[in-house]
């Protein structure tokens, strides 16, 4: 079957699971998910060095193939999210950037307000911006004008791994955004990853599921096959539903049929 | 001379960015240093002197979702 290739800011994706750099119990364990799941992008975050202490490079273990999608986690204004965004881009990691802003520390869902506002700006200057937003559709139309590169609705709290919980309105965004719609946060299971493509995403990000499963490398591939299975069956459009059983074999020419008995008699 | 490096005033003897970042054993290559709200690379750091009450961050990449 053929698919169009993922293309965002200019870079194309065959491979539709984006990943995540967080949570791992060691990041050497990373480069081995990149590769047993093929992520072609992943996410890190930027943070104040430890003095005290020395410290691994996480950027050591990302083959240089892989996409780097800074994100500004830690930002509670459009205002810090743009400042940690282009110290990212100037420190090398290239012009994507996940705008993560979060004011809300209970349920860390993400200030759409704020968000719109760093995507502005940081779209003017030339970044890839994918913003990670509640799901809402005049917001993502917003973000798309504004230029945003992507829209990344979450389908439940950031590491809730709860899955698709706002699917019917992640559905409206996949039905009316021109720009890719990647579902990110909260998708626990490679099914979720798999309905979220069922349903039309693009793509989806999953870090958590992976990262803090027993076996992350094995767990990243099952990511991956869901996703690819997701998307095959997107394109191959799915059987309608139907409430009553739909015989799946011919109810005509039964060995034992009488000429003219009535189907429905048959025990 | 004093400066603020991540937020906390610190004592510092004087000299450049890349002499601060030896004196404190930091890997250059995973390092990021905004001086004064300005992103120094690192090819600069030998020419940045550090002056009193210059404001630093010096930052990495982590692990991050």
């Amino acid at each position: 079957m053929n698919d169009e290739v993922l293309i965002i800011g200019g870079r194309t994706f065959s491979n539709r699971l984006f990943t995540g750099t967080g949570k791992f119990a060691d990041n050497r364990l990373i480069a081995g998910m990149l590769a047993s799941s093929g992520s072609q992008m992943i996410t890190v975050a930027l943070r104040r060095v430890d003095l005290s202490a020395g410290g691994d490079n996480i950027l050591d273990h990302i083959p240089k193939t892989v996409t780097l999608l800074p994100n500004t986690s830690g930002a509670r204004t459009a205002g810090e999210a743009v400042r940690i965004a282009r110290i990212a881009r100037e420190a090398g990691c290239g012009d994507f950037i996940k705008i993560e802003v979060i004011t809300d520390t209970k349920y860390l869902m993400p200030d759409n307000y704020e968000t719109l506002q760093a995507t502005e700006i940081l779209a003017k200057e030339g970044f890839v911006v994918l913003p990670y937003v509640l799901p809402d559709l005049p917001l993502a139309k917003r973000l798309e004008n504004a230029g945003a590169a992507a829209v990344m609705p979450l389908g439940a709290p950031i590491g809730s791994n709860r899955g698709l919980e706002t699917a019917s309105l992640i559905a409206l965004l996949v039905e009316n955004c021109h720009v890719p719609v990647v579902v990110d946060a909260g998708i626990g299971r490679p099914s979720h990853a798999a309905a979220a493509m069922e349903m039309g995403a693009d793509a989806v990000l999953v870090n958590t599921a992976i990262a803090t499963a027993q076996d992350p490398v094995a767990m990243g591939r099952a990511f991956s096959l869901a996703v690819a299975a997701g998307r095959m069956a997107f394109l191959a459009h799915m059987a309608e539903t139907s409430a009553l059983a739909r015989a799946s074999s011919p109810l005509t020419g039964f060995l034992n049929a009488v000429e003219n008995e009535c189907h429905s008699t048959r025990p | 001379m004093r400066v603020t490096i991540n937020g906390k005033s610190e004592q510092v003897p004087a000299g450049t960015i890349e002499q601060l970042v030896r004196q404190r054993g930091l890997k250059p290559e995973a390092l990021v240093v905004e001086h004064n709200q300005r992103i120094v690379r690192q090819a600069q750091w030998a020419q940045v002197r550090l002056q009193e009450g210059d404001i630093l961050e010096l930052l990495r990449f982590v692990g991050g979702g």
